[in-house]
């Protein structure tokens, strides 16, 4: 049997296979003379051995398997690879591997601190680098933790990103592995990269760098100076500088973001013979490779270390034709989201109420055809605009909490790896609020018979005071029940109606988590000393904000929505009374067209309609899987949400399908006795909402909508995940 | 808030009907379910589907418990799976559990179903062809399939 462990000096051709290139690349660099870090490889085999032994390669398998991949949104991916990550975590190293491990890595690194890499076969190759997808630890020390932080690259083989690039990288749960290398960390003053060939150009290299740690240049967070080189001769033909402010140093564990000392802000990183020495290395390993190669260095007291060298890709993911480059961007590190808040906080909240508020005040009905029809448009700008400011800016800050998530697990390490989002779940929502508030009228209407009866009947309600005061200040915080649907712009009648509904049921309010909460937060920060702590507390607030937003964000965007709603209605209502026949779809142009122009005839849009969709006559759902987002177990009716009008048919006590659930839909939550989703995910709305009021919650059920019927009797098992149809 | 429904494509029923025919004609054996006097008794047939899935074919001496069961009450579960009864079986085995009632198969139809039966167990013909042996004939009208571990879906056969 080859060994598990393997000194970089003594790869040799044979060990390709099982170190993957990263590591393999390394050995013959320093076989042909570079500086090279001293560095040890763990090969896949160790990997095979541990999850074989430990039984983890079936239980990837079955979370893999949950549901065909097809089905599975990329948040769901995430959702996978957390739980999988758990499994990692919390599946020590079995003794034969750690007696394997001990010796080589405490003779090799003493007490110095290393760099944790993955080395997957296929990750570096040629066609496409997924540089990046795996996991690389920065400052390990200490030859437990060095095991500990193998198994979490191990884990990395399942990252998120990996699973949504499954097919190019072959990933597959029986034959998939990763070697690991495990490299001293040269703790160098500047670092770079350099590519051998500019992928722009190919008669130009070009050359990166900043001050400190590569870390800062690699994920984003610090700005490199560049240079670009002419490739046959060298000469450097431009250089471009930064405004340079930070540096990545090494902190007690891990690395962190400093302020550069301002004698080093003037002078770039790099003197000219410097750059000259990172082009020839990047000629050097091109010589031993063959071809023009990627490649990371970092000088320390003036030697020049090779840290990574790999061939240039031609295709990049960036250019991959769908939108799963997008997805990876998602991911944001700490600095990234903390400047991201700020910016959601300070400039896009505040500017969304203003432009809603703006909008509200001009009242359409008093507006001249033409002027409707320009206003029609002009709303339909604005949506668009914040609509992509949505996209662009809250929907990556939603990662706010799987960064959380991240840190919780790595240091508590919980059986239930979405513990995390108890410590969350103190946030004040605004869907919360205004459902608090519709409760306070329903009980007015509980204690009042005679209010009770008014409503029922349709009858007067202008005596109760008490009550339409409350009715008016909801009105006035919230609009009225505006569901975000083009045909949904509720009015009075149905805020009744709902508030009707809720007297029915007994009085019942989200859950006050805040007790549970505030345990749960000592007892995490507890785990983290001096600066860590409040990185700890910093992150955890960051997540309480991402979770907040996630929600509200949705809210603010509905208000800018219903007024542009409403301006549509005005004008559609205008028009047929003047007797044309306008399709629901009618596009804004359309109607501000129709508006100005009195003899200009919409044409109906071509519907489409899906050619053999129809519903399963003999094929029928007995039992569903899906995600356990919401513990508890309840049996009840169904009723699906296929239209805005299902919202106000939703009688107490039955269990909410729907596709998706949106906050401006949340109004019913407090009627439902659980809630089952088409749209998987553990952090989405659904769940969050289903944990707040401690309702059993399904998600991610392919077909929710379709193969549950309203009426249906059916069982959400928020504990595994099912949902069972009687 | 999006209602778009994704209607269940009628290639849904028409893959699961294939699954059904390749697990059937890749599994030799079954887990017979019959009743007597109310205690449930389960053996293992060798099976034959029928090419519309509305019939399962299976043979029994008449002497056996399970042909006494079935005479006294012709309702019975068949359990037909692919399971390798290996931890892999988890995510990968697929389980069918059919419910319906049996008959035994008059001369007069036997032939087109023994055909059925003799072309997935030619070994059997020997056993089938004695005058001791009966072919039965089970009617299904239900098939639960289970898949995914949790999964499970109700195919009605009318």
């Amino acid at each position: 049997m080859m060994s598990f462990v393997i000194p970089l000096e003594n790869i040799t051709e044979h060990d390709q296979e099982y170190l993957g290139g990263k590591a393999y690349s390394l050995g013959v660099l320093l076989a042909s003379g570079l500086s090279v870090p001293p560095g040890l490889c763990i090969s896949s085999n160790a990997y095979d051995t541990y999850v074989r032994t430990t039984g983890l390669m079936e239980r990837i398998s079955m979370e893999l398997n949950r549901k065909d991949f097809h089905d599975m949104r990329w948040e769901e991916m995430w959702d996978a690879s957390l739980r999988i990550r758990n499994m990692f975590l919390n599946t020590p190293m079995p003794l034969a591997l750690v007696s394997q491990f001990k010796e080589p890595i405490e003779r090799t690194f003493k007490d110095r601190p290393v760099a944790v890499r993955s080395s997957a076969p296929g990750e570096d190759s040629a066609k496409v680098t997924f540089a990046g997808i795996h996991e690389t630890y920065m400052n390990v020390r200490g030859v437990y933790s060095i095991i500990e932080h193998i198994r979490l690259v191990w884990a990395s083989l399942w990252a998120d990103g990996a699973l949504l690039y499954r097919q190019e990288m072959g990933l597959d749960v029986t034959t998939s592995s990763m070697a690991v290398l495990i490299q001293e960390l040269v703790c160098g003053e500047k670092s770079g990269v350099v590519f051998g060939e500019n992928p722009n150009d190919k008669s130009q290299a070009v050359i990166e760098s900043v001050y400190g740690l590569n870390q800062g240049l690699v994920d984003g967070t610090v700005e490199p100076d560049r240079w670009i080189l002419d490739r046959e001769s060298g000469r450097v033909i431009s250089h471009h500088a930064v405004r340079r402010e930070h540096i990545v140093a090494l902190s007690s564990t891990g690395v962190h973001l400093e302020t550069l000392p301002p004698e080093k802000r003037e002078i770039p990183p790099l003197k000219d013979d410097e750059v000259a020495c990172v082009y020839d290395l990047a000629r050097k390993s091109q010589e031993v490779f063959g071809c023009p190669q990627d490649v990371e260095w970092t000088f320390q007291n003036d030697t020049l270390y090779l840290l990574q060298s790999r061939p240039i890709t031609t295709l990049s993911r960036e250019r991959s034709p769908d939108d799963r480059s997008w997805y990876l961007t998602l991911r944001r590190s700490f600095l990234n989201l903390k400047k991201l808040r700020e910016k959601i906080e300070n400039d896009l909240i505040p500017d969304m109420v203003a432009v809603a508020e703006e909008l509200s005040r001009k009242d359409c009905a008093s507006l001249g055809d033409n002027e409707l029809g320009d206003e029609i448009l002009r709303r339909s700008r604005i949506y668009d605009s914040w609509e992509q400011s949505y996209w662009r800016y809250f929907i990556p800050f939603a990662h706010g909490m799987r960064l959380f998530g991240q840190v919780y697990n790595d240091t508590v390490r919980p059986v239930d790896p979405f513990e995390f989002m108890d410590l969350l779940a103190t946030s004040d929502l605004i869907s919360l609020r205004r459902n608090a508030m519709l409760e306070n009228m329903a009980d007015l209407v509980r204690k009042e018979n005679s209010l009770a009866r008014a409503l029922k009947e349709h009858g007067d309600i202008s005596g109760f005071t008490e009550f339409t005061g409350l009715m008016d200040r909801f009105v006035d915080t919230f609009g009225d029940l505006s569901c975000g649907a083009a045909d949904c712009a509720y009015g009075r009648d149905s805020l009744l109606q709902v508030v009707r509904e809720l007297a029915i049921r007994p009085p019942g309010k989200a859950q006050d988590n805040i007790d549970d909460a505030g345990e749960l937060t000592q007892d995490f920060l507890s785990l983290f000393d001096g600066e860590m702590r409040d990185f700890a507390a910093e992150i955890l607030d960051i997540a309480r904000a991402s979770y907040r937003l996630r929600d509200d964000d949705n809210i603010y965007l509905g208000r800018i929505k219903r007024q542009m709603i409403l301006a549509r209605k005005e004008g559609m209502n205008r028009l047929q009374r003047r007797g044309m026949q306008l399709p629901l779809s009618i596009t804004d142009q359309d109607l501000a067209r129709a508006l100005n122009d009195p003899g200009y005839v919409p044409q109906p849009s071509e519907e489409i309609e899906g050619g053999d969709m129809i519903r399963p006559l003999r094929l029928k759902a007995r039992q569903l899987t899906g995600q356990p987002a919401s513990r508890g177990v309840v049996t009840g009716i169904a009723r699906v949400l296929e239209d805005a009008d299902d919202l106000l048919r939703f009688k107490a006590g039955e269990i909410m399908v729907c596709d998706a659930l949106d906050p401006n839909m949340t109004f019913i939550v407090p009627l439902a006795a659980g809630i089952v989703e088409r749209r998987g995910g553990m952090l989405i709305h659904g769940a969050i909402i289903a944990r707040e009021y401690s309702l059993p919650c399904v998600t991610g059920v392919p077909d929710a909508t379709v193969l549950i019927q309203t009426g249906n009797q059916i069982t959400v098992d928020g504990y595994l995940g099912i949902v069972v149809l009687a | 808030m999006d209602f778009t429904l994704r209607k269940v494509n009628v290639k849904d029923t028409q893959k699961l009907t294939e699954q059904l025919h390749e697990l059937f004609f890749t599994q030799p054996l079954a887990v017979l379910s019959t009743a007597g006097n109310g205690q449930p008794y389960s053996n293992l047939i060798a099976f034959a589907a029928s090419d519309d899935l509305q019939d399962l074919i299976f043979a029994t001496t008449r002497a056996t418990r399970k042909y006494t069961n079935i005479k006294n009450n012709a309702r019975v579960s068949l359990l037909i799976d692919n399971r390798s009864n290996s931890v892999s079986d988890f995510h990968n085995a697929m389980a069918v559990t059919s419910t319906g009632t049996v008959s035994e198969i008059p001369e007069d139809e036997k032939t087109v179903f023994l055909t059925t039966y003799l072309r997935k167990h030619p070994h059997l013909e020997e056993f089938v062809m004695s005058p001791t042996c009966a072919l039965m004939k089970m009617k299904v009208e239900k098939y639960y399939v289970v898949r995914r571990f949790q999964n499970v879906m109700v195919l009605q056969i009318e």
